[in-house]
């Protein structure tokens, strides 16, 4: 008994215990309708029809669809918890930085090149300058003018897209050039978004494992008045936060866009904010600000990815998903709410007291 | 009960985790009496007044309040207004997005025969509450716009007019001036007359003589005595509230004085102000000297060491520490000149809550070493450790919450905080409160030990023998000005008290 | 009484000239493609009733210091639910309605439990909210569906509400007389600001809703019931939510999985630029509505000119959603600079 609650008192619990119920739901799914029992695990390889070897299955699929969600979650977890807000924004920003990125690669008003009309670098350098600019402006209006974060995201949420809409001419910008695609294709055998994913994983992990970051920024978002009293600027850290959930847009937004070689503004990204902010919270994080656990983080984007790719296996739509995912969050925060928590206190205590009697 | 009293409150025992917050209390209020009680920071005013309003839950003891048979518990304040007791508290309780009416009123709105709200009733009763305590306010205007007295007075009158036979004043005149202090004891007095019992909470001396027929003292959760305001002259208060039983331990300061006018300055500011909160002073610190700062609650004392570590922008005013020209911007400016400040509310200023021990500890090195500059794992381990160990914190592990910890414990992370930064110049605001008696005399020891080492304190403590025991020069604050210093031979109780309590009148 | 002007009613006055700038701005640029005309303005009425009744709610709970994303998608399933009902099950409207209306009842009830009673934050419960409501018009139905069929509903929708006494009237080129109208949405979405601003004004619920945005911790001491009056303005959000997105349906007169989604940050958005304040307690429903008509004026004009794509609407109304948050953080500075 005491075990069990050790158990359940750990940070991760919450997001692991999620990604295993999602996992044995598809074992369920498997055994009843006689496939594999273990299909949902199995990968195997693929010839694609430019003859290429790549890995293939669901596991895969999750790992390589949940990406962007999980790029976005990091530096979504560190908005909320240094400023205990969330950035609403990102999805747009997303959305801009693809369209920065294309309308600099194929050139203003044209909407479908072969050939690059500037260097790639060019390109994905500035999408990703523009979604840190853009994560800049978020940080000020939080950090310096004290407004709430969801208010001050709010103006990019609704801005972000509609530049984006503009710099591509209203139009959907296609760059067929292969060294595009390769962001959203296959690097050998594994798709790039998982490297690329990874690869921003490790870099915070390492800030956060050989830098003060994680002491900053948990230290504002806990008690602001304490932490200004030990010397830290929390306006400035605040603002960091906030930089670097922009640069995170910035980087999952181009590979989005390489994904499908072409910046559709309009649909890039699109309610992609609510994901990551779900992230932050499946992953056991409280939204309220403070102490913030990024594995859990990552746990929970690719839980979401394991949520809406077992409904697909389940024969969900794409547009009917979101309910589950509706019920999957009311009862992820009902269960920490304080309220029902106390209430389950109240009731084990009485319990114990029967016993005693 | 006599029919002359309007409340009575027997035996009152109220324990928190770890204090005896209240430890048999007696209160009485006679009707038509304003009554002060008096104490300072955790005697057991809040405390007892929250027993009394049914915030904090009472372990034992009686409350029987005038017209109702037996002993009464309230559940929470709006039970106990039903009881006719109502509260005022220091910050205004009221909402200051609506109108002075709607304040008066809300919640008990005059309607019409539709069951809306009558407006224009409810406009024509406020008016005439206001005009019955003779206030100048246009009852249709926001609260907001009102000056903090008036909405005060305000909050007195909402409370008045919902038949009060006990109103509780709690502290309500720290943000007012003398002139709106004066209009404030005129409504107290007028409503004295018409036999409301009134407890008035406060920590200026003056106000208490000038409006209270009687003083309750209380001192770490016990009560001293019940008063007439004649039998209770100002320094026989303070010493009554600052109590005189000294700890039976030997002196711990080192015999012989030292001439620190020999010493060069550690700290050295001229004319450092931040308005509302302190009037421009002059202080000078030597290397290995500790100052007291020494006054009243709400006297300035804080707000005065703040100023000096930036953590209040200083407005006026120039600092010199170490004898170079310095500006304190924030308290990490100040931190890389080498000073520390242990803030006196711990729970607010102090603690990270949600972090460990060691990241408590370590923190302000942290903060002073800058982010990318990580102090490595081993070493954090090793100075926790090394504090755990010097400080005695008792703690599960260096890893444990620092929330799990008492208070006392808690105290020594802040302190271990700062020590671990090496400073200069280390300004500790009430170190030992809420700290028993053991870890005291270890955090005073501490102090004399540090100063030994070459470092400048400033020392802020609302008891005096405590003071006496560790400094070496005090300052005295009264009303946010710095009034005067003490050193040699005048540094006894009786001298600190004399000054503390000042002359009959305002200077 | 010469009222002294305070911070907020200086918000609000500036966003009423602001409307009234822009919009005779409109007038004399735009003045030949009949923007002087009395029917512009009331399309801009017609084009936002829905709006207006969502903003309507909204208002309320902002007021309460808190926030409800959901609307959006609940004006989606409620067009969903009235276009499936009418064209696939063959139920008659008035009944749809009816139940349209109860959906969103219970709707509120859930989530304002939740934040009431449950302390979750407002704005993950209506975040699954949204979801929620999202999933369930395509779980209602996948298509684009129509409404041709339920005659009263149709007769609803097309009906022409004329202005009294030609007021406006004009003879366009053909020399047929043009008499300004309005569609019954317009007369719902007024007559709800109307009861929202008289309930918000004279009930003791409306005085509620203030005093809880202004300072909860005094409502509760002052005997309010925080948590009831909280859960009251979420269902009433949703109400008007429904009753908006049944003039939403009388407008589009169809259901689709994708309409109305972004439709809470424009209610958000107007109420802001209206004067309400996001940490509650201050702002009213006529500042909404002006908010609103502010939006609509906004995308009129930019269709006006006629080259500009549409996302310049969404670009300026951040623009400006920008400049009015930033002024507010700026007149909150200076008034707790002179509390100081």
């Amino acid at each position: 008994m005491s075990k069990l609650k050790k158990i359940t008192k750990m940070q991760l619990f919450l997001p692991i215990f999620s990604m295993i119920l999602v996992m044995l739901v598809n074992v369920i799914y498997d055994l009843a309708s006689g496939n594999a029992p273990f299909g949902f695990f199995s990968i195997s390889t693929q010839v694609t029809s430019s003859g290429n070897t790549i890995l293939y299955g669901r596991l895969i699929d999750i790992l390589n669809r949940g990406s962007e969600v999980a790029i976005l979650a990091i530096g979504m977890t560190l908005v909320v918890s240094a400023s205990a807000g969330t950035d609403i924004s990102v999805g747009s920003v997303m959305s801009l930085s693809g369209g920065m990125c294309c309308m600099l690669l194929a050139g203003y008003g044209v909407t479908n090149v072969s050939e690059y009309a500037r260097p790639l670098w060019v390109g994905i350098g500035a999408g990703i300058l523009v979604a840190v600019v853009c994560g800049l402006f978020n940080g000020f209006l939080v950090a310096y003018l004290n407004i709430q974060p969801m208010v001050a995201t709010l103006i990019l949420w609704s801005a972000g897209r509609a530049i984006g809409l503009l710099l591509c001419n209203s139009a959907i910008v296609y760059v067929r050039v292969p060294s595009f695609q390769f962001f959203g294709s296959y690097v050998g055998f594994l798709p790039t978004p998982i490297l690329i994913a990874a690869i921003c994983v490790l870099i915070m992990a390492l800030l956060l494992k050989f830098t003060a970051l994680g002491t900053f920024v948990q230290s504002v978002g806990i008690n602001k008045k304490a932490a200004r009293i030990s010397g830290f600027n929390s306006a400035k850290i605040i603002l960091m936060c906030y930089a670097i959930c922009g640069l995170c847009a910035g980087i999952a937004g181009i590979t989005a866009t390489s994904r499908i070689y072409s910046a559709d503004t309009n649909n890039i990204g699109l309610n992609m904010e609510l994901d990551a902010i779900l992230a932050v919270a499946l992953g056991g994080n409280s939204l309220g600000g403070g102490k913030f656990n990024l594995a859990g983080s990552i746990i929970g984007a690719y839980t979401i990815q394991a949520i809406t790719t077992t409904l697909y296996a389940l024969g969900v739509s794409s547009a009917q998903a979101p309910v589950f995912k509706a019920i999957v969050v009311i009862l992820i925060v009902v269960i920490q709410a304080e309220p029902v928590r106390e209430y389950f206190k109240k009731l084990s205590a009485k319990k114990a007291a029967a016993k005693e009697a | 009960m006599d029919s002359n009293i309007a409340l009575t409150m027997r035996g009152i025992c109220m324990t928190f985790p770890g204090v005896k917050a209240l430890d048999n209390v007696d209160f009485t209020l006679k009707k038509g009496e304003i009554r002060a009680l008096m104490g300072e920071n955790g005697a057991g005013k809040s405390t007892l007044i929250k027993c009394l309003t049914g915030v904090n839950k009472f372990e034992a003891g009686e409350i029987h309040v005038d017209g109702i048979e037996g002993p009464i518990v309230n559940k929470d304040t709006m039970d106990a207004q039903h009881k006719g007791i109502s509260t005022v508290y220091q910050e205004v309780n009221l909402c200051p997005n609506l109108s002075v009416a709607e304040n008066l009123y809300i919640g008990r709105e005059p309607l019409t025969k539709i069951g809306t709200v009558n407006r224009r009733k409810m406009n024509q009763m406020a008016a005439q509450l206001m005009k019955d305590l003779d206030l100048e306010i246009e009852v249709t205007r926001n609260l907001e716009e009102y000056s903090l007295a008036l909405q005060q007075m305000i909050a007195i009158a909402r409370a008045v007019d919902m038949e009060s036979k006990v109103l509780i004043l709690d502290e309500p005149t720290s943000s007012l001036d003398d002139n709106e202090v004066e209009k404030l004891f005129g409504m107290m007095k007028r409503l004295r007359d018409q036999g409301v019992g009134i407890i008035f909470v406060t920590h200026f001396l003056e106000q208490v003589y000038a409006v209270c027929d009687g003083i309750t003292v209380l001192r770490n959760g016990t009560l001293v005595g019940e008063y007439t305001v004649e039998e209770l002259p100002r320094v026989k208060l303070v010493a009554a509230m600052m109590g005189k039983d000294f700890d039976d331990l030997a002196s711990i300061k080192p015999e012989g004085t030292t001439d620190f006018s020999k010493v060069p300055l550690e700290i050295d500011a001229k004319g450092l102000s931040h308005s509302g909160t302190i009037k421009p002073f002059d202080l000078e610190i030597h290397k290995g000297e500790v100052v007291g700062l020494t006054g009243l609650l709400g006297s300035g004392r804080s707000e005065l060491a703040r100023v000096i570590y930036g953590a209040d922008r200083a407005q006026s005013g120039t600092l010199k520490v170490a004898g170079q020209d310095v500006k304190v911007k924030s308290p990490i400016d100040a931190m890389n000149l080498g000073m520390g400040l242990l803030p006196d509310d711990r729970k607010a200023e102090g603690i990270i809550g949600d972090l460990s021990v060691r990241e408590n500890i370590i923190l302000a090195m942290q903060a002073k070493a800058g982010i990318f500059k990580k102090i490595p794992m081993a070493k954090q381990i090793e100075i926790a450790d090394k504090y755990i160990e010097m400080l005695q914190i008792k703690t599960a592990s260096r890893e444990t919450l620092i929330k799990r910890l008492s208070g006392g414990n808690q105290q020594k992370v802040i302190l271990a905080r700062w020590l671990a930064t090496n400073p200069d110049f280390l300004i500790l605001d009430e170190p030992t409160r809420g700290i028993d008696i053991g870890t005291k005399t270890e955090i005073q020891k501490l102090v004399i030990k540090l100063a030994q080492e070459g470092k400048s304190l400033i020392f802020i403590s609302s008891e005096i023998e405590e003071m006496l025991r560790t400094c070496n020069r005090m300052a005295v604050l009264r009303d946010g000005a710095k009034v005067g210093e003490i050193d040699g031979s005048d540094m006894t109780q009786e001298g600190v008290m004399h000054a503390i309590a000042g002359g009959a009148s305002h200077e | 009484m010469k009222k002294k002007l305070n911070g907020n009613s200086i918000l609000l006055l500036i966003t009423v000239i602001l409307f009234v700038v822009m919009y005779a701005a409109g007038c004399v640029v735009y003045a030949n493609k009949g923007f002087t005309h009395l029917q512009t303005f009331l399309n801009i009425l017609i084009n936002n009733a829905g709006l207006i009744c969502i903003t309507a709610g909204m208002t309320c709970v902002m007021l309460t210091g808190g926030i409800d994303i959901s609307v959006g998608s609940v004006v989606a399933m409620d067009c969903m639910f009235l276009a499936v009902g009418m064209e696939e099950w063959g139920m008659k409207s008035p009944v749809l309605m009816l139940l349209v209306l109860l959906i969103g009842i219970v709707f509120g009830i859930v989530q304002g439990f939740c934040i009431a009673y449950l302390d979750i934050q407002p704005f993950i419960v209506t975040m699954a909210g949204m979801f929620f409501a999202r999933g369930m018009t395509a779980v209602i139905c996948t298509d684009q569906v129509s409404i041709v069929s339920d005659a009263l509903f149709v007769k609803l929708s097309n009906m022409k509400l004329n202005i009294p006494f030609n007021i406006g009237a004009y003879e366009n080129k053909k020399g047929i007389l043009q008499i300004p109208y309005v569609r019954i949405t317009v007369v719902i979405a007024l007559l709800v600001v109307l009861l929202i601003f008289l309930m918000l004004k004279y009930t003791k619920f409306g005085r509620s809703i203030y005093a809880v945005g202004g300072n909860s911790q005094s409502a509760t001491l002052m005997g309010l019931d925080v948590r009831k009056t909280k859960m009251k303005t979420y269902v009433l959000a949703s109400f008007l939510a429904s009753i908006g997105g049944i003039c939403y349906c009388l407008n589009t007169m169809c259901g689709t999985t994708t309409q109305a989604s972004g439709l809470e940050m424009d209610a958000i958005s107007s109420a802001v630029i209206g004067g309400t304040l996001l940490t509650g307690g201050v702002g009213n429903v006529g500042g909404s509505l002006v908010g609103v008509l502010i939006n609509g004026t906004i995308s009129t004009l930019v269709k006006s000119h006629g080259k500009l794509v549409s996302s310049w609407a969404n670009i300026v109304t951040a623009i400006l959603l920008c400049f009015f948050i930033v002024l507010q953080a700026i007149l909150a500075k200076i008034k707790e600079s002179k509390k100081a």
